[in-house]
């Protein structure tokens, strides 16, 4: 930062006229930043009031009549209790957490043992994953159907859904968690097996505790991306009372269609886990997207 | 070719490759024991399926999924003689594909000249962490709040939606954006754009300020404006995070469902579909063989973005 500053003293025009020059550019880039930031908060905030604008008022008028009318709960109590976004709500948490967990863990004993362990075709093995990461969820929709269908079933209940969400997660973790601990001191882990440790105790007591970051990071992208999706669940959850959050809100949408009091209310119960997480974890959360971004 | 002089040897590193061939039998039993797991999740819920579908693209097929009906080629000269996915009788083409196609161009150099611009201007002031966070939450939420979120923007009732309230305050006639197949393709790309922008802005953000400033700052002493240091200095220096934007804006485009199903399930009539919509749509309508048809080609459109994945690894590894 303080070479940037100094950088700016540096080039400080002398003359009166070229501070003026500068002074309306910097001012212009002002107006326009905020401007789009304005521009960027708008769609979001009417959902937010209109959330909380009872229903005569939403379908009447604007969001932006916000000051002319009372504010209530009643929109989100409704979506909750009759609309069944709080049953939506916990279908989504079913899903979410182990479908988060099983790559996780799965994924971080895979890239141990590409990291540091030594099996044939182990590189080759691990260039088929880095292919893997891309693949479209697409290819697999027919295919995983037919398999859940025709054993015990697994679509009527969240083992599918769980499985799916795991196999097209895992290239992304073990790429990532690979990639971090082959990072770790080669000398810290020859020691710990030098002393005696089994693969297993050098895995979980050294290289997972050192790793946390990445773990972190990976969790935060893989429960985002599976609490936000809406076409695996349409697909894998069969039975309409496992249906995630997304998917309610479909429903809803068709049977509200216009009213966006309802909508507005759903929409923000969405976002709602999202939003903690981004404002409580923001460093991980940009740092998970942005390791995600080699995903399909 | 000939008069070229032979490539000069040089000594090769040992390649890291060759290692794992080594090691005790134990040692690779336990390697194995930790990988096991995730490859069988892999080959059996990724591979196994990519392999039925592709196959599954060469047969009419039925509800149950199985290999009925072969039909060779069939589904693909189908699918591009449907009239909903592929349109070249007219000017301009239409269909999922040319859909798709907008999505491919609109959508990517939308984000990414927005995304550049805002990395550039919000370095320059003080609460650049604000601007960032505002543009940046998007990515938070999913399509589907996206879609919720322009529904209400785009609302055909000028009392009601954002738009049309502006156009109805400046004396125009409101408009339904999503109700009309001219609009709808860009109305869409326009709400995804809101949402992907941020992703764009902070990779180039973050890469912009990995210029070391001695670099910028001798171009200023040198007398050269704002504009030069951008287009001269700043973007050259910016060509691989742009390429990486660039991929992943790709494969979010080809893979566009979620917001379309919400905002208007492909409609009205058939003019938002786009190529991962037929998809859904064919297979779970009756022709799941076509439906297997259009994964595949998703699936070819993948295929150069797994070999730069995979080289870009592999370059990578040999300098480290």
């Amino acid at each position: 930062m303080a070479t940037r500053a100094e950088t700016a003293r540096l080039a400080q025009p002398r003359t009166f006229s070229e501070r003026l020059v500068g002074w309306v550019t910097r001012s212009q880039v002002h107006i326009v930043l905020l401007a789009i930031a304005a521009l960027w908060l708008v769609p979001t905030v009417a959902l937010l009031v209109t959330s909380f604008r009872p229903r005569s008022d939403a379908l009447s008028s604007g969001w932006w009549h916000v000051f002319s009318s009372h504010l209530t709960l009643a929109n989100y109590s409704q979506v909750i209790h009759t609309g069944g976004m709080g049953h939506a709500f916990l279908n989504s948490l079913y899903i979410t957490v182990p479908a988060t967990i099983l790559p996780l863990t799965l994924g971080a004993m895979a890239a141990y043992a590409f990291a540091w362990t030594r099996f044939p075709f182990r590189d080759t093995t691990f260039l088929i994953i880095v292919a893997l990461m891309v693949v479209p969820v697409q290819t697999a929709f027919v295919p995983l159907l037919k398999l859940f269908r025709e054993n015990g079933h697994l679509n009527t209940e969240f083992y599918g859904i769980w499985l799916a969400h795991t196999a097209f997660g895992l290239p992304l973790a073990i790429f990532l968690f690979r990639n971090f601990f082959i990072t770790l001191p080669k000398d810290l882990i020859e020691a710990a097996r030098m002393d005696g440790a089994s693969e297993f105790a050098v895995f979980r007591r050294v290289v997972i505790p050192l790793s946390v970051p990445a773990l972190a990071s990976f969790a935060i992208f893989q429960f985002l991306w599976v609490w936000n999706d809406l076409l695996m669940a349409l697909i894998f959850v069969s039975d309409p009372s496992k249906q995630p959050m997304t998917v309610k809100i479909t429903q809803l949408l068709s049977t509200y269609a216009q009213e966006f009091h309802i909508l507005a209310a759903a929409g923000f119960l969405l976002m709602a886990v999202p939003l903690i997480v981004f404002f409580a974890l923001q460093r991980y959360f940009v740092q998970g997207l942005l390791a995600g971004s080699v995903k399909s | 070719m000939s008069a070229q002089a032979p490539p000069i040897q040089v000594p090769q590193p040992k390649r890291r490759y060759g290692r794992s061939r080594e090691g005790s039998f134990k040692e690779r039993l336990q390697g194995i024991a930790f990988a096991a797991p995730a490859l069988i999740v892999l080959g059996l819920f990724v591979v196994y399926p990519a392999y039925y579908t592709v196959r599954l693209a060469f047969y009419k097929s039925d509800y149950l999924f199985s290999f009925t009906n072969y039909v060779g080629l069939q589904n693909f000269k189908d699918l591009f003689q449907d009239k909903d996915f592929f349109d070249v009788s007219h000017f301009p083409p239409s269909g999922a594909v040319f859909n798709n196609l907008k999505w491919v161009v609109i959508y990517i150099s939308l984000c990414l000249i927005l995304g550049l611009a805002l990395a550039v201007m919000t370095i320059r002031v003080r609460y650049e962490s604000a601007v960032k966070s505002v543009i940046f939450i998007p990515m938070a939420i999913s399509a589907t709040a996206v879609a919720v979120i322009w529904l209400l923007v785009y609302s055909p009732n000028p009392d009601i939606g954002t738009v049309n309230a502006v156009i109805h305050g400046l004396g125009g006639n409101p408009v339904s954006w999503l109700g009309q197949s001219s609009t709808v393709n860009y109305a869409i790309i326009i709400a995804y754009v809101w949402a992907s922008t941020g992703f764009a802005m902070v990779v180039l953000s973050a890469a912009l300020k990995g210029i070391p400033t001695e670099i910028i700052e001798a171009a200023r002493v040198d007398g050269a404006g704002e504009w030069n240091i951008f287009r001269r200095i700043m973007l050259p220096m910016l060509s691989l995070p742009i390429s990486i934007v660039t991929v992943w804006l790709f494969i979010n485009v080809i893979k566009v469902f979620d917001i379309i199903y919400v905002m208007t399930a492909g409609g009205p009539g058939t003019s938002s579909r786009v190529i991962a919509y037929t998809m859904f749509v064919d297979t779970f309508n009756g022709f799941p063989g076509r439906g297997a048809a259009v994964a595949v080609i998703m699936l070819v459109l993948m295929i150069p973005v797994m070999i730069l994945n995979v080289s870009r690894f592999k370059s990578e590894r040999v300098m480290t």
